[in-house]
């Protein structure tokens, strides 16, 4: 049942994310992108991830995604225009090819070798364990990252206000 | 084997109830706002119209399906899909009532064994998050109609209609999250076990009066927020008639037009939910059962019956003579019904919570018939100057208070 439903999500994910690049409409795409960050989110479930899951869904399929699509609308952005770069066709999947074995490789050489993932063994997903981690064993780098963005939203809220004066 | 029954059992009962209930909501909403502004509101199908919302689901299957020519045509097909199915999702993992326990009983050959169920869908870790998340990309249905319509008040519709559901998200999840903080779970069945008892012998331990921060100020900027959320008065800017025709609906007519009418009332239906349970307490009655708050609904029902009678006797209009000494029969069965104790211990947590839940709903529908609608730039002022603010500085007291006591 957990493999079944596993291969369901990912086939969703990989379609979702094909269809991301194929896609000319920027609408379509972001709408595939919602389709990847969904499945991604039912595969944290499976794993046991759950507050990942929500928080996958809360804040990417729910918030970012929603001012991507906001942002298309409001620029009322048309379908891309494919130049006549042709190379780019050909050469481009066996280019990807390449590019995906050497992180593979990259990978298996880089990691530990480590048994098979079991659906339901992991326990460590639920939001006391993540709050307890976040607050005590990762406390610095989780400060950091916030003071990060603030920055980041102070910088874009600066930018934006030069351009209105 | 016996769970997927049961689960399947559960799911047609819900599905049912709820959209019973909506279609019903809708012809309480007209009663209410045609009494608000001294009219009768609809009377015609039916004794007080109560056969209105089946004529009005007859008329919307029958009409012609169009498709106008300019759409973009798959989005504009999917978009009161996503906008529906968003919005009947959340009702899964709400609670109605208090754990139920069937005997085992056989009829004819068949036997069926003891059951012992709760009166929920399904109960999981994160129930509170995930009605966060499904209910967020409810707004992907209203973007897109507004968008693929190809029509500029529609878009201008959906462009707000975004706009504002990102910009009460934010203080709607920080008002969840201060009863959260009392309560340390994200289970609503155990938040509805938080609440249990009362505080010295008369004070429901409700979130709204818990210490150590009683929650009002949540509660009142959830309500607030779930209201724009739901794309009502005052907050019913996307579908401002008199500025964007219908808002991101305009192209749509038949059942697609119903699917958004449809899915805007299981949206406040699951917010009325999602409020009673965490900051009225469920199903628990606002008095101990000591005071007798098993007699309660009993006695409101006996006095709708009474006044049922009276106005039967005195009729308004010819038909009153007939129609309501019979509504009045019905509230006396109801009232008698609920105190058979049988009947009472597993129905009475449903009562609680469906009265709670109802009372939001009316309020709904009252603000509706009050409030005259907000200008663009007052309601995002509102929720970033304000609204916002205030439930930061209310989620740091009550961390604060929790963390101290």
């Amino acid at each position: 049942m957990d493999a079944l439903l596993f291969m369901i999500f990912a086939a969703i994910a990989v379609v979702c994310a094909v269809n991301l690049v194929v896609q000319t409409h920027p609408i379509s795409s972001a709408l595939s992108l919602v389709g990847v960050m969904g499945a991604l989110a039912a595969l944290y479930l499976l794993l046991g991830g759950e507050f990942i899951a929500a928080a996958q869904l809360v804040v990417y399929a729910g918030a970012i995604m929603v001012l991507f699509i906001f942002v298309i609308m409001l620029l009322n952005a048309g379908t891309e225009n494919k130049g006549r770069r042709s190379w780019a066709k050909y050469a481009g999947v066996p280019l990807m090819l390449v590019f995906l074995g050497l992180i593979a490789c990259g990978v298996a050489q880089q990691l530990p070798a480590s048994g098979n993932v079991v659906f339901g063994e992991f326990k460590g997903g639920t939001a006391l364990d993540i709050g307890r981690a976040l607050f005590t064993t990762y406390l610095l780098p989780f400060e950091v990252t916030s003071i990060l963005i603030l920055i980041a939203i102070l910088g874009a809220i600066v930018l934006a206000r030069k351009e209105i004066d | 084997m016996n769970f997927f029954i049961l689960s399947i059992v559960k799911a047609a009962v819900v599905a049912f109830v709820l959209l019973t209930a909506l279609a019903y909501l809708q012809w309480l909403e007209r009663k209410v706002l045609a009494h608000i502004q001294l009219r009768i509101g609809p009377r015609r199908v039916g004794p007080h119209g109560l056969l209105q919302p089946l004529a009005d689901v007859i008329k919307l299957i029958t009409k012609e399906d169009m498709m106008p020519s300019h759409v973009d045509k798959v989005f504009w097909f999917m978009a009161p899909f996503i906008a529906v199915l968003f919005a009947l999702i959340p009702i899964a993992v709400i609670p109605f009532g208090a754990d139920v326990s069937i005997p085992a009983f056989s009829v004819g050959s068949l036997h069926f064994p003891a059951i012992k169920t709760a009166m929920q869908l399904t109960d999981i870790n994160i129930g509170v998050l995930f009605i966060l998340g499904i209910s967020g990309l409810g707004v992907y249905g209203v973007a897109l109609a507004g968008w693929s319509s190809n029509n500029k008040y529609s878009l201008l519709g959906g462009l707000r209609s975004s706009a504002q559901m990102i910009s009460y998200e934010l203080p709607m999840a920080l008002a969840i999250a201060a009863p959260l903080l009392l309560l340390n779970t994200l289970s609503f069945r155990e938040i509805v076990a938080g609440q249990a008892g009362y505080s010295l012998g008369f004070i429901p331990r409700w979130t709204i009066f818990q210490g150590p921060f009683p929650q009002i100020i949540s509660f009142i900027v959830f309500m607030i927020a779930a209201f724009a959320e739901t794309n009502r008065v005052p907050f019913d800017l996307p579908e401002a008639e008199n500025e964007l025709v219908a808002g991101f609906h305009t192209e749509y007519g038949s059942m697609k037009f119903a699917a958004f009418f449809m899915a805007e009332y299981a949206n406040m239906v699951t917010v009325s939910c999602v409020a009673t349970l965490l900051f009225l307490g469920g199903w628990h009655p606002p008095f101990p059962a000591a005071f007798g708050s098993g007699y309660l609904p009993s006695l409101i029902l006996a006095g709708a019956g009474i006044l049922s009678f009276l106005h039967g006797a005195n009729p308004a209009r010819p038909m009153d003579r007939f129609t309501l000494p019979v509504f009045g029969v019905v509230f006396f069965g109801l009232a008698g019904l609920l105190l058979v104790p049988a009947v009472a211990a597993p129905v009475m947590p449903i009562v609680w919570f469906s009265a709670k839940a109802c009372v939001i709903l009316f309020v709904y529908i009252w603000v509706r018939g009050t409030l005259p609608r907000f200008r663009y730039d007052q309601l995002m002022h509102f929720a970033w100057t304000f609204l916002f603010p205030v439930a930061i500085i209310n989620l740091f007291i009550t961390g604060l208070l929790v963390a101290l006591s």
